[in-house]
């Protein structure tokens, strides 16, 4: 299979801040490859390295066989970018923005429409909007969809989901699945974890470093303590006793429970006589399987203290 | 071509999209006009003049009825007393006041002179200023009528003064090439500099350096609408400037229109190097309206001439494209003169307006920082 994207050694800093140390990876053709990561980490410069807009301080970057720094004109005919602002004018139509892109990238909406129509069709009766007007899910559909009309090798998605509605989301992603049938090459950053579900291969990306690069299912067994789900209707208590525990390793609040582990992962009853005997009520302690999160949170930990 | 023509065209809905580009284009140059021409005009119209006449005989009659009748002064009221004069002033239509001395007529006939006074109100010292000089134009003019060729022994030499070009001094002959100037560079500068910026502002300007489009398309494509609807303004304020103020062309309409050209494209390749420079529109909009409408004012001759000033603000005006094309345009309009008086000037914009395509286009940049 052909590499689609071969980044190695890239850095790149701002002032004295590092954004990128060390960056090497690669993305296989028609493959959609996730970033994963919190604010700041980094994904929107190596995005902007991918799409030569920044050039890296150091590192190789290789997209679609071309240099991004040497051949960035070449590049830029295949590359469909939605930047993490939804780059459309708002003062445009749905229907002007699509042809404006279309035009700009040498095509007409008519010739590639069997691309975008799943997407657009959505869009579609509000042709006649302008950009400005439209719902966040919508503005979304229309900036993928403009960023898709001239039938990109590789589309790079900023955040797209950022700003969105869950409902918008996951259709989002559920499009994102069909392309994949175009051949085309997706990369996407994101800071939800749930999402990263969806992605064939995912990067943990902290502090301008990659943590760890596998499918999501391979990050998420990578987990190597047992975890328990710890839930009480006292949370904020819970969570302090649960820290103050001397067996504790971790303890990360996860939706209606606290995700916690231990140094001895058979400690678990006696984890609840703790609780119960700090007053806490309607404790339960339940084994539960390791999200892709916890696998995160756990490397963070171990980038933190190495 | 294609690519670029769909630009072209989405520049052009931004712009008829938005009430305010499209009031700045042509609500402001009208106005400014018209503003210009006869609100902040430098001539005597009607100025209220009020009269204390102690004599009351036939040559103070007379004296007073041309004054009246020369259509710059309208008679407010008759004073009877000097304390009445202070009064006059304080109600404010009185600009100025004629005071005959006593037995004005018989002095001047038996005696062959007497005196007028003219006072003027001096907090408004150009008006003031104006009003003196043309009514001891009227008085003199009075006296050679009244003593005839016979009595001419006393003054031998009397100069005879006439404007040329610009015979009765009209003040918007020089406030419409001004305005002109002004509102090209203020409009093409700060439209092209705005316009670009928002795109870097609102993110889009991302996507269009990540498509296939050039730089030079990108800004060819930004610059070429506010050319066409520049030159559609400088049509709308000469035609104006006409209509209203029967102010022709005197030269060639062409020449005019074509140098009118050069300077727009002066102005706009301005706008563009403000663009590169400038990180958000509000930075643009600063840099273009004080760096720019300011100096324009002060230091282009459009209102206080170069020739006054302190030899440093004349090097400083050097570097101010308005200067020079203030020389064209009022040469074109107002003398009459063709390319033959023009061309250093004309050969400077040409010069300014490639230097700023070049540093323009070097600093574009192909990339985000």
């Amino acid at each position: 299979m052909n590499k689609v994207i071969e980044s190695s050694g890239i850095s790149r800093s701002f002032g004295k801040t590092r954004a990128l140390d060390n960056i090497s990876f690669y993305v296989d053709e028609a493959e959609v490859f996730g970033f994963i990561g919190p604010d700041g980490a980094g994904k929107t410069t190596l995005f902007r390295i991918i799409t030569t807009l920044l050039l890296p301080d150091e590192g190789e970057m290789k997209v679609l066989g071309l240099d991004s720094t040497k051949e960035y004109k070449e590049l830029r005919k295949h590359i469909g970018y939605m930047p993490g602002r939804f780059s459309l004018y708002q003062d445009l139509s749905v229907e002007e923005n699509l042809n404006f892109y279309a035009t700009v990238f040498g095509t007409t909406v008519r010739e590639n429409y069997d691309l975008i129509s799943d997407i657009y069709s959505h869009i579609e009766p509000f042709g006649k909007r302008l950009a400005g007007q439209l719902s966040g899910g919508m503005k979304q559909k229309l900036a993928l969809s403009c960023a898709l009309i001239h039938k990109p090798a590789l589309l790079v998605l900023d955040e797209p989901t950022t700003g969105v509605d869950a409902v918008s989301r996951s259709e989002f992603w559920d499009m994102l699945a069909k392309l994949r049938k175009h051949n085309i090459t997706i990369i996407v950053s994101t800071p939800y974890m749930d999402e990263a579900m969806k992605c064939d291969r995912v990067a943990l990306i902290q502090n301008g470093k990659i943590l760890d690069i596998d499918s999501p299912g391979k990050i998420r067994d990578g987990f190597s303590r047992k975890l328990f789900s710890v839930r009480s209707s006292e949370k904020f208590r819970l969570i302090t006793a649960l820290r103050e525990h001397p067996g504790t390793v971790t303890a990360y609040p996860f939706g209606d429970s606290v995700h916690v582990t231990l140094i001895n992962d058979k400690a678990a009853d006696s984890l609840y006589d703790y609780l119960i005997a700090k007053g806490i009520k309607d404790v339960s302690v339940q084994e539960t399987e390791a999200g892709i999160e916890d696998r995160f949170l756990e490397l963070m930990e171990k980038g933190a203290t190495a | 071509m294609k690519r670029f023509l769909g630009f072209v065209k989405k520049e052009f809905l931004h712009i008829f999209r938005d009430y305010r580009t499209l009031f700045i284009l042509f609500g402001i140059p009208t106005a400014e006009i018209l503003i210009f021409g006869f609100a902040i005009s430098m001539d005597i119209k009607d100025a209220g003049i009020a009269v204390l006449d102690l004599s009351k005989d036939e040559v103070t009659q007379k004296l007073t009825n041309k004054i009246i009748s020369s259509g710059f002064f309208k008679k407010t009221e008759d004073l009877l007393y000097y304390n009445d004069i202070d009064k006059a002033f304080k109600k404010g239509k009185t600009k100025a006041v004629i005071i005959f001395e006593k037995d004005f007529g018989k002095n001047l006939f038996s005696e062959g002179k007497s005196s007028l006074s003219i006072i003027a109100d001096g907090s408004e010292p150009n008006t003031a200023t104006l009003i003196t000089n043309y009514t001891t134009a009227i008085v003199n003019d009075f006296t050679r009528e009244l003593s005839g060729p016979a009595l001419n022994k006393s003054v031998l030499i009397k100069p005879e003064v006439r404007m040329f070009y610009n015979p009765n001094l009209k003040s918007y002959f020089m406030f419409v090439p001004g305005v002109i100037t002004m509102i090209l560079i203020l409009i093409c500068a700060l439209m092209t500099s705005v316009t670009i910026t928002r795109e870097k502002e609102f993110g889009t300007m991302e996507v269009l350096l990540v498509s296939p489009l050039k730089p030079v398309q990108i800004i060819l494509g930004k610059v070429m609408p506010y050319f066409i609807l520049s030159f559609v303004n400088v049509l709308v304020i000469l035609g104006l400037s006409w209509l209203v103020f029967g102010l022709p062309v005197k030269g060639s309409i062409v020449l005019l229109l074509a140098e009118s050209m050069l300077y727009i494209l002066m102005s706009l390749t301005l706008g563009i190097l403000i663009s590169t420079v400038s990180k958000n529109m509000q930075q643009a909009i600063f840099i273009s309206l004080i760096g720019l409408m300011l100096p324009t004012i002060l230091l282009s001759g459009f209102i206080f001439p170069i020739e006054n000033m302190p030899k440093v603000y004349d090097y400083v005006s050097m570097i101010m494209p308005p200067r020079y094309f203030i020389t064209i345009i009022k040469n074109i309009m107002i003398k009459g003169t063709g390319l033959m008086y023009i061309w250093k000037e004309t050969l400077v914009l040409i010069a300014m307006t490639l230097f700023f395509t070049g540093l323009s286009v070097r600093k574009f940049k192909i990339r985000l920082e």
